[in-house]
């Protein structure tokens, strides 16, 4: 089977989201092209060939991520390669396209993919469904399919060599949409949340938005990127992108620490996918205990410091 | 300014959920339903307003069987004009999306609004699939939304943070947080959604090109491991050499 990727980048680099994609294809796929825009060096998308990539096809006129543009660049690319089967990231560039090139090749599409299609009777891809509380299990039975990697399920095997390195010679339909402002960096220097590796999160059991510097400590020690419950974020103690949960980012991290949360069914929705969960509660029976790994029935003003500082020796040793 | 919002119904986020015929159907018993939240607190709330700002009309659409009326009168309490129900099983996207966009298409609405996604599959699919139908511009995951003539000022979400764009009617988009507040009905509103039109339309025949095979349950957690406030370098080393996660 023929796979075309779709890369996505940031600040000139690749996103590891993307690597993940490409790792994705190449587990199921004979062939696997990558199609990317401008912005990133061609050593960089030559390296591709490390997650399994044997050609990159570069448009270096296209430089913004509309989800029109973009689908006309992967659909023109799949329509030349042939490609069987299209896999994106379902992060924010997948989630506005993805869908979009799926109707325009007349093909199934499933999107937040967890585990590698299952080829055996057909192509069925695991996802999660209601909030994580369950998984699916969808057939595609579409001549072409489409599916969308969840950031960070998966993981990307870097396993050495390269890929040609390609310019787009086609046409690219035109962006309607004008940005005005562009990006106002939401998350500091950590990954943004959807594909955090590390995320420490905390609750109302903070008391207020005065008391975060402990919270932020711990996420500087671990190099993590700070999350926070529902109503933390609607009191205006932390800003909106922070909220994790079913009604706010679902997110899939190795480490998940949560200080003074008591872990709602809708807060869990939203974490329960985490591999490994560490749990600060002053009252031992609060819900979320249920769904730790690791659990410390303390105060977070007294627990959360002396982790940082253990994070700290542990760094240092 | 006429809009089209996307509703889809989702199990009350309370909900235990579970299978039956060998896990492949959703065991419906017991369940309660609830307007998708994302449809509900944002797209749904922040075309109100801009329709009790501006003016115009605010059309629900929902794909779904007869079953999914009182959520959709609910659409209705909260401010809704009129209500459209294309009376089929929501099963595979590429299909709600097309039926939703053959009647848009018709009606010519200058912006249809859906939830970022629904919380039963956490999707994110319907939007774009709509947009492509219709060759509309798609502005994903946006937490603001304004009108000035034809011409719309939105936020959005991108991977670098926060993006202010600028795009014509007309357009789709997907409402993710920020977009507005949620409102309760009221009783007049409720009374009043009773006889507000809800027009039911038979599906246009379309391709379907997934299925769910089975669902499964998460194998279930370990027993939490209780460390004391002041075994913070056990709990560490546990990260490290156990959990393997740092
Ligand atoms: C439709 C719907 C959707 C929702 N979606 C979401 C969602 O996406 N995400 C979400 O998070 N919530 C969501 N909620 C809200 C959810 O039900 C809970 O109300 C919320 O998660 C509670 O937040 P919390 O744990 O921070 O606060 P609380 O429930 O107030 O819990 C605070 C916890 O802190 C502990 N505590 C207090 N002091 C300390 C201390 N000094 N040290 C350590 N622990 C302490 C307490 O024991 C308690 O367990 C949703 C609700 C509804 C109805
Ligand atoms: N059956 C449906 N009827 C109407 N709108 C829907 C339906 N399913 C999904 N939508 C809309 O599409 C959005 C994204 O859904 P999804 O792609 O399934 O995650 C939802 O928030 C709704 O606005």
């Amino acid at each position: 089977m023929k796979a075309l990727v779709f890369a996505d980048s940031k600040d000139g680099s690749i996103v590891k989201s993307s690597f993940e994609a490409i790792s994705y294809a190449s587990k199921f796929a004979s062939e696997v092209t990558v199609v990317t825009y401008a912005g990133v060096s061609d050593d960089q998308l030559s390296a591709l060939g490390a997650y399994g990539a044997q050609k990159v096809i570069k448009a270096s006129s296209l430089s913004d991520n509309d989800s029109q543009a973009l689908t006309s660049l992967v659909c023109s690319v799949a329509q030349s390669e042939g490609s069987e089967a299209v896999v994106f990231s379902q992060d924010f560039t997948g989630k506005a396209v993805a869908g979009r090139v799926a109707v325009k090749l007349n093909a199934g599409l499933v999107s937040g993919a967890i585990d590698y299609p299952d080829t055996s009777s057909g192509f069925t891809v695991k996802k999660m469904a209601f909030s994580g509380k369950a998984f699916a299990h969808v057939k595609i039975t579409s001549p072409i399919k489409v599916v969308s990697v969840l950031p960070n399920a998966l993981g990307a095997e870097n396993k050495g060599g390269s890929a040609s390195v390609t310019e787009f010679s086609g046409q690219i339909e035109g962006s309607k949409v004008k940005i005005t402002q562009s990006a106002q960096a939401s998350s500091g220097g950590a990954a943004p949340l959807p594909e955090a590796e590390l995320v420490v999160s905390a609750g109302r059991g903070l008391k207020g938005p005065e008391n975060w510097g402990i919270v932020e400590d711990l996420a500087n020690a671990l190099g993590a990127t700070t999350a926070c419950s529902r109503p933390v974020a609607d009191i205006g103690w932390r800003p909106h992108h922070e909220h994790v949960g079913q009604t706010g980012v679902a997110i899939r991290p190795n480490l998940y620490i949560a200080a003074g949360i008591s872990g709602a069914i809708q807060h869990l929705a939203g974490v329960n996918g985490s591999k490994v969960i560490v749990v600060i509660n002053t009252d031992p029976e609060a819900p979320f205990f249920k769904a730790a790994d690791y659990g410390i029935v303390g105060d977070a003003f007294d627990v959360l410091p002396k982790l940082t500082e253990a994070v700290k020796k542990f760094k240092a040793s | 300014m006429k809009f089209l919002v996307c509703i889809s119904k989702a199990p009350d986020t309370t909900s235990k959920i579970d299978f039956t015929d060998n896990a492949t159907k959703f065991n419906e018993a017991g369940i309660q339903y609830i307007i998708n939240p994302y449809d509900e607190w944002y797209a749904l709330v922040r075309a109100l307003e801009l329709k009790e700002s501006s003016g115009g009309e605010v059309t629900i659409i929902t794909v779904g069987p007869q079953a999914d009326e009182p959520v959709m009168r609910k659409a209705l309490a909260i401010g809704a004009d009129k209500a459209v129900r294309i009376n089929a099983e929501a099963t595979d996207s590429g299909f709600v999306a097309n039926q939703i966009a053959d009647y848009a298409a018709k009606e010519n609405f200058d912006i249809v609004l859906c939830g970022k996604e629904t919380i039963n599959y956490n999707s994110s699919q319907v939007p774009a699939m709509i947009a492509a139908h219709l060759d509309y511009p798609l502005i994903s995951l946006a937490t603001k939304l304004d009108i000035n003539g034809s011409t719309a000022t939105l936020q959005r979400d991108g991977a670098g943070g926060e993006e202010t764009v600028e795009v014509q009617t007309p357009f789709v988009l997907s409402a993710a947080k920020g977009m507005a507040e949620q409102r309760i009905p009221n009783m007049k509103g409720i009374m009043a959604a009773r006889t507000k039109p809800l027009e039911v339309i038979e599906p246009t025949g379309s391709d379907v090109h997934t299925q769910v095979v089975s669902y499964e349950m998460p194998s279930g957690k370990a027993e939490c491991k209780y460390l004391e406030p002041d075994q913070m370098d056990q709990l560490v080393e546990l990260l490290h050499t156990e959990a393997k996660v740092i």
